[in-house]
């Protein structure tokens, strides 16, 4: 199977093979890159006493950024609206907000003209319950209510950041073991996306919407938080990023068309693969947490996130208005380089360039190295087999940066780097030998095999 | 006994297997539990944090220790109880209540276990009556909450409200933590310590308990 993107030259900002066209005219991936934005409450509880405080910041927060859109000319918007548990728990909530923000984008659209949509992320709920239902129980039941109102509501899009798998990954990103996290992202969490996607694309498909795309945050962006505070290896981070491909992969291929959740700093591999526009946060989602890998996501981006900005009053103006204009310039600039595909490829080989050498989660998002070791994926007939090759490859490029010095790492990291090239080494070629040891180790009291489609 | 050596060197690599076959061999030879925990398991559990203080381990290396340390612990746990040593402290420690996320707490259980505190886990999502409930049975010394969110925050003071409400906030410390959590906020709602991350959660709690110098 070929990839949909196989050239370096054609592996840029803004263009991607299957655009999507989305809301009020919006384009994403059709030659341009959009400013996408994103924001949550300030520190303050959601009940039914504050509800309607929480309306009126969401009314006046919208629009406050679009404002700033209209005045600076951007070329589009994608509004992004994840809900916080509580609006998930109760998708009336969650919903009642879609509404306000769908009836804003609306206003500005008819006034100004702005080419905009709205991305709703209910938050994944299962893991209230431990060990988890996945795939029936009142927590999977309020997340499809949230589903079948999006569109109702004014949503463009629907997205989600699942967590199937999360019960064993947390414990192995603790442990550092990569047996039990390729176990947790390729055998639970690549059905889970299966068994999820089908339900979401069956939805978007009957209620007319766009199915975006799923985020492996739960693993990854862990991961990528704990390596950035020094507790685990960045190469332990840096192998989890490139072995999530698979299980994020699963969305695509079961019928949902992106945009890709910006969170998911795989987008490269799943644009690569599959064609689909992406979104992706860097340095403007620094409000929202710190990254090691601030420019070189920008290199093959569709959208352009600040993953969340609280509310709150900063100097010239509230921090989503504030975003908004980081976003605005951002993609000022990567639209001005694309103009001419040479300045498209100077713009991205700048961004790449200015972090790759920085640090092993960097090295393996460069677009080239995406695009072999999407190849080696995809080579691969089961999400075990290919969650197992991203490993070994990802380990494998990352090695040979280091002895050709084009990547710093400091011993400690390096060791962790042998002793997990020597771990993927031992994987077994059948996933039912690892499925089997899996289950007869106390990590299995953590989860319910028949909800992952599993015999105990 | 040499054999204490390797049962130090087991804790250091975080070898679960050899720290449980060297520490039955310990109980078999009747060696003096409280020696063997004094003398060899925390002293090499020092060891382990030292060496993550230098950046020589990662946190995955210290749980391992911590692991090995805790398997071995529990063997001599029954001969404890006729020795008279105690933990180093007791904690109980949750998520708030509509807060999910837990590997920052989990982190902070695993690295206090590592220091010889006894950890009760109440789990995510921790209504207020639990941490009220597990004051009264588990009699902790600490107890520790930590949120992720912003809407889930104010639930560390309400839980602390609670505490005060019910007649026990004298009976604990209360260290709090979580990404949108400050040291100020810490201060503003009433809590007695905040720790910035899991490796200095144990610092804080040891803090607390008069075991070092703020």
């Amino acid at each position: 199977m070929p990839l949909a993107i196989s050239k370096l030259d054609d592996f840029i900002c803004g263009h991607s093979p299957h655009p999507v066209t989305c809301g009020h005219g919006l384009e994403i991936g059709a030659g341009k890159v959009i400013p996408e934005i994103n924001f949550t409450l300030p520190a303050m509880g959601i009940d039914a006493a504050t509800w309607p405080e929480v309306r009126q910041i969401y009314e006046k927060l919208i629009d406050d950024i679009c404002v700033r859109a209209v005045d600076l000319e951007v070329p589009g918007i994608l509004v992004e609206f994840e809900t916080l548990p509580a609006m998930t728990v109760a998708p009336r909530w969650g919903l009642e907000i879609v509404e306000i923000l769908a009836q804003a984008i609306d206003k500005f659209h008819e006034k100004h003209g702005l080419k905009s949509a709205l991305r709703f992320t209910p938050n994944d709920i299962r893991d209230y319950m431990a060990p988890s239902k996945m795939r029936s129980g009142p927590y999977f039941e309020a997340m499809s209510e949230a589903f079948e109102g999006a569109a109702a509501a004014g949503a463009d899009i629907l997205s989600i950041e699942s967590t199937g798998g999360k019960e064993v990954c947390d414990d192995a990103i603790r442990f550092g073991n990569l047996r039990q996290m390729i176990f947790g992202l390729a055998s639970l969490a690549a059905r889970d996306m299966d068994f999820l996607w089908r339900h979401m694309v069956e939805v978007c498909r009957r209620t007319n919407i766009v199915p975006g795309g799923d985020a492996a945050c739960a693993f990854g962006n862990t991961a990528m938080i704990l390596a950035d505070q020094k507790f685990i290896p960045k190469m332990f981070a840096a192998l989890v990023r490139v072995a999530t491909v698979p299980r994020s992969l699963v969305a695509y291929q079961v019928g949902a068309t992106g945009p890709s959740k910006d969170c998911s700093y795989e987008g490269p591999y799943l644009k690569a693969i599959t064609g689909i526009p992406i979104a992706m946060e860097g340095r403007a989602s620094a409000c929202a947490h710190l990254t090691h890998v601030g420019n070189i996501v920008q290199a093959v981006c569709d959208t352009w996130s600040n993953e969340s900005v609280q509310y709150v009053r900063l100097l010239s103006a509230y921090a989503p208005t504030v975003s908004m204009e980081h976003l605005a310039y951002d993609c000022r600039l990567m639209n001005t380089a694309g103009q001419t595909r040479e300045g498209a490829i100077l713009m991205r080989d700048w961004a790449v360039e200015s972090d790759a050498g920085f640090d092993p989660q960097a090295w393996v998002l460069r677009p080239d190295v995406a695009l072999r070791i999407s190849q080696k994926i995809i080579d691969q007939p089961t999400p075990y087999l290919q969650t197992r090759a991203a490993a070994f490859w990802a380990a494998e490029e990352i090695a040979d940066a280091v002895q050709r010095g084009r990547l710093a790492v400091s011993k400690r990291e390096d060791r962790w780097l042998s002793k997990m090239r020597a771990e993927i080494d031992e994987l077994p070629d059948d996933e039912n030998e690892l499925i089997e040891e899996m289950l007869a180790t106390p990590i299995a009291a953590k989860f319910i095999p028949a909800e992952y489609g599993l015999t105990a | 006994m040499s054999e204490l050596k390797k049962l130090y060197d087991a804790i250091l690599d975080g070898n679960v297997k050899s720290a449980v076959a060297l520490t039955k061999q310990a109980i078999a030879e009747k060696c003096d539990p409280a020696e063997v925990i004094n003398g060899t398991m925390i002293p090499a559990m020092s060891e382990v944090g030292r060496l993550y203080e230098k950046e020589e381990y990662f946190v995955p290396e210290m749980l391992l220790s911590a692991r090995a340390m805790k398997s071995a612990l529990e063997l001599l746990r029954p001969l404890l109880a006729n020795s008279g040593v105690e933990p180093t402290g007791r904690v109980v420690i949750g998520t708030v209540a509509g807060d999910l996320h837990d590997i920052g707490k989990n982190l902070v259980v695993s690295m206090l276990e590592g220091a010889g505190f006894e950890v009760t886990d109440l789990g995510i999502d921790v209504p207020p009556q639990r941490f009220i409930d597990a004051i009264a049975e588990k009699k902790p010394q600490i107890i520790g909450m930590s949120a992720l969110l912003t809407v889930t925050m104010p639930a560390i003071k309400t839980t602390i409200d609670a505490i005060s409400a019910a007649g026990l906030r004298d009976r604990v410390k209360i260290m709090i933590g979580g990404a949108p959590v400050t040291a100020e906020y810490a201060k503003q709602i009433g809590a007695d310590g905040y720790s910035v991350n899991a490796s200095v959660a144990v610092t804080v709690a040891k803090q607390m308990i008069g075991l070092e110098v703020a």
